[in-house]
């Protein structure tokens, strides 16, 4: 079956059999590697992308239910190259170790964000809470969050 | 050469195994040991930078390559600073020492004249035009290394100790192909594996026409004895056809587990050796006896990625990348049992999710080179399955540890017996241990008998059973347990999580018995000043002397421990609240490392470490039944989650001057015995056996 969606603002169409998962397509087909698999059964949030702005685990999600809809993954974050202050947040709080989990967690920061600039720390802590880090990075992690919905506010530099 | 050398300059003694300068004005370093998320390469880097005085950003590190690196074996232990860092030192202190050397010829004067600046060359203060590049020519690094140089003094430094910032975040914030799950290039085939239930079973039949049917695509089935790989083009597909061969393979000679076996408990009764270390048996009969047994459950490393591998077995040579932790290692491993003259191997290394030990990373890459050797001329990747990685990767061991200790007439320990029961901590293969599917083919490797490291060289199970305390007489009495119902290996620190949760435990309950606060208590049999002063800085920042009654629900609790009785020191306050559940709201960590080449990442690696803990010691255990580990996914094992993580404040105290001691492990033991203190303290009864689930709060209650 052939299905067009938009992945990081550009239209991609793929062939793709029934029941293919959104994670195989973006790594396989589209080359979005950046998107990491953990389980492929929701539970570690490696996964997470955004569809239509909220974060979903493209592990389980099947990929033809997104005919027309808009992808946004890890390599959708940065614009021209450059990072953005969430991803410079992570990079000035050193948040990770191995990293493996940051690209889900990045996801699911930005979807907060956008939905809420002044987040609580009880907040992030909601919005992270399905991801897993085995590196015990999370103190650093909530620490970047916290830093990158300031400097969007303009709060600091 | 001197006797002095650290031992991976002793086995790789030529200069240019770890040091080149490359034409783009960089220098090239080369390290046995790898990243496995705990910032060695950039720590490696700071140290050559500062002993040539270059800029970090001109040197290079290459790790993992047994091409054109050293073989540091595994990068395990917390050796790599102390080890493979002073390496670094030593051959960049030796290599800056000769192109001074030749640039002091050229220029007709005197080294001691010679300042190197950015890596150019200045005499009195002017430039000379000379520098590394322009004598590189002339320093012949074909030579093995004197090990005369003096590295320079920790004052001097200018870039070891500062705050570097890891050089492989950024692709790992920006969604780049950082991982060697990562690696699809075109072409490749995906591989999948068939498990072999235990060692030993017998593949009976395979449902070849269903697995293809389930399959839905092009795919190839390889077997070999026990082995099975599905490979083809499509990941999608390698994948479905491993899903259905579950179901499609019918196995003899299964070994069955019992969920008893998983218990710590069960380990007592098992056929063991006998390994006894340290003084005579206490004389007897004895006075003041206290005994109490604690225990750990078998644990998982529990990568976030399951174990991925690369192969490609082209003219004769075969070439993988592995996230191991030492590809000189795996290289001879992965040539013994292939049958091939470890000349045709060679093994890269590219990196993967944090491992914490020895994880399914090596048998991934013996999956791989297996298919690889059938299909030459192809780039095999296999990657495990989420359950497979669960259900097949090594366990860190089950312990059973009981503390018998004698009173003198104040109560303080006169005689200490650290009794412990647990399997090998250490089946890497080649020691004690096989590459996975080596099991599953023709001519399995007979069985090995197990051992354990010896207390000498750190210990396995005995890693922190003696004291760091001042006791008059100890011992430890080592049941290595032989036949353990699953594999076990290395998990990062091997016993000394559980030995110092026993020992610290037992301190609390010691000074309790005297009416002693468990602080005072510790430091009047404490002497080792740099110990003292954590314990009491420890002490200080978590409010210790406001520290409540016992039994309120709210608890304060203290651990410590020097990792190794060698390496890091580590104090841990931990302030806990509990009810049916634990609930960990503050840590406190101070940490004495000597050296610190990297302060915030060694907190990271503090922070790191402190999370796992308390993660083993509330949450964790590896379950059993009939078909053998049954905890397969992250919800029948599961970990700390960012709402249960509590706040930390970790601080490494002034090195005084001391050399490096490696720290990637030692606030693993602290933190684990500070929360079993603090839940006690919080109860007003002992929990001895992790994980603190419910029942066993309410039962401690009771
Ligand atoms: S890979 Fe999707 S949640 Fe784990
Ligand atoms: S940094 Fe390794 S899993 Fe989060």
């Amino acid at each position: 079956m052939s299905l067009s969606f938009t992945v990081n603002g550009e239209t991609r169409t793929v062939e793709a059999a029934a029941g293919t998962s959104l994670l195989d397509v973006l790594r396989n087909h589209l080359g979005l590697v950046g998107t990491r698999f953990g389980c492929g059964l929701e539970q570690c949030g490696s996964c997470m992308v955004l569809v239509d702005g909220e974060p979903v685990h493209a592990c389980s999600r099947d990929v033809s239910t997104l005919a027309g809809r808009t992808v946004t993954t890890i390599e959708g974050l940065s614009s021209d190259g450059k990072r953005q202050p969430l991803q410079q947040a992570f990079l000035d709080e050193q948040a990770g170790q191995c990293g493996y989990c940051l690209s889900g967690i990045l996801i699911s920061a930005k979807a907060l964000l956008d939905r809420n600039p002044r987040p609580s720390r009880a907040d992030i802590v909601a919005a992270l809470d399905r991801h897993l880090c085995r590196c015990g990075a999370h103190q650093r992690i909530l620490r970047a969050v916290e830093r990158a919905a300031a400097v969007m506010r303009g709060e600091a530099g | 050469m001197t006797a002095a050398l650290p031992t991976s300059l002793i086995e790789n003694p030529r200069l240019d195994r770890w040091i080149r300068f490359l034409p783009d004005r960089t220098v090239r370093i080369a390290s046995g040991k790898v990243e496995i998320g705990q910032g060695i390469v950039t720590a490696l880097g700071q140290i050559a930078a500062d002993e040539l005085d270059l800029p970090y950003g001109r040197v290079v590190v290459l790790s993992g390559d047994t091409a054109e690196g050293p073989d540091e074996l595994y990068t395990s232990s917390s050796h790599s600073i102390e080890i493979g860092g002073s390496s670094i030192r030593l051959i960049c202190a030796e290599v800056r020492a000769n192109a001074l050397e030749r640039a002091a010829l050229r220029l007709n004067c005197s080294p001691t004249d010679l300042a190197v600046v950015e890596g150019r060359f200045l005499q009195c203060g002017a430039e000379t035009g000379q520098d590394y590049w322009t004598v590189a020519g002339e320093i012949d690094l074909t030579q093995n290394v004197k090990g005369t140089a003096t590295p320079k003094a920790a004052s001097a430094h200018s870039i070891v100790g500062q705050d570097v910032p890891r050089r492989d975040l950024p692709a790992k914030v920006s969604g780049g192909a950082a991982f060697i799950h990562d690696v699809l290039t075109h072409g490749i085939l995906h591989a999948r594996v068939l498990r072999q239930p235990s060692p030993g079973a017998q593949l009976v039949s395979l449902g070849e026409a269903a697995i293809r049917r389930a399959a839905k695509g092009e795919i190839q089935i390889l077997r070999e004895a026990n082995f099975v790989a599905f490979v083809s083009e499509a990941e999608s597909v390698a994948d479905a056809a491993a899903v259905a061969a579950e179901r499609q393979a019918r196995w003899d000679r299964v070994r069955k587990l019992t969920p008893e076996q998983q218990e710590a408990a069960w380990l007592r009764d098992q056929p063991s050796e006998e390994r006894p270390h340290g003084a005579a048996a206490a004389a007897s009969p004895p006075r003041n006896l206290v005994r109490a047994t604690y225990s750990r459950p078998y644990v998982a490393h529990a990568s976030l990625a399951p174990s991925c591998a690369l192969a490609e077995y082209r003219d004769g040579h075969l070439t993988v990348h592995s996230h191991g932790q030492g590809m000189h290692p795996l290289r001879r491993n992965l040539a013994a049992a292939l049958g091939l003259p470890i000349e045709a191997i060679t093994a890269r290394h590219l990196h993967g999710a944090g491992c914490y030990g020895h994880n399914g990373a090596d048998d991934a890459a013996m999956d791989a080179a297996l298919i690889a050797m059938r299909l030459p001329g192809r780039q095999i990747r296999v990657r495990w399955r989420r359950e497979e990685e669960f259900g097949f990767e090594p366990v860190g061991p089950a312990m059973l540890i009981t503390l018998h200790v004698q009173l003198d007439d104040r109560g303080y320990p006169a005689d200490w017996t650290t009794e412990i029961w647990s399997p090998t901590h250490v089946q890497r293969p080649g020691s004690g241990g096989a590459l996975l599917a080596s099991e599953a083919l023709a001519n399995p490797p007979p069985p090995a008998k197990p051992t354990d490291p010896p207390v000498e060289r750190g210990g396995g199970a005995t890693r922190n059973a003696i004291p760091l305390y001042d006791i008059p007489a100890h011992r430890i009495l080592h049941h290595l347990v032989l036949n353990p119902p699953v594999r076990t290996s290395a998990l990062r620190g091997l016993g000394a999580l559980p030995n110092v949760f026993a020992i610290e435990s037992m301190l609390d309950d010691l000074a309790a018995r005297i009416g002693q606060d468990p602080l005072a208590y510790r430091l009047a049999i404490l002497f080792d000043p740099r110990a003292r002063r954590l314990l009491e800085q420890a002490a200080l920042r978590c409010g210790w002397a406001s520290r409540g009654p016992a039994g309120t629900g709210k608890g304060l609790g203290l651990g410590f421990a020097r990792y190794k009785n060698r390496s890091a020191y580590a104090a841990v306050a931990a302030a806990v609240a509990v009810d049916e559940e634990v609930r960990v709201e503050r840590i406190w960590c101070v940490a004495d490392a000597g050296l610190v080449v990297n302060p915030d990442g060694a907190r990271n690696q503090l922070e790191g470490g402190i999370v796992q803990a308390i993660s083993w010691t509330l949450k964790e255990q590896v379950r059993f039944d009939e078909r053998g580990i049954a905890s397969r996914d992250w919800g029948s094992y599961p970990i700390l989650s960012f709402s249960e993580v509590p706040e930390m404040q970790v601080e490494l105290v002034d090195g005084a001057g001391n050399p490096a001691l490696g720290l990637g492990e030692c606030s693993c033991g602290p933190a684990a015995a500070a929360v079993g203190n603090a839940v006690a303290h919080a109860l007003g009864a002992r929990i001895h056996d992790m994980p603190f689930t419910r029942e066993r709060i309410v039962k401690a209650l009771l």
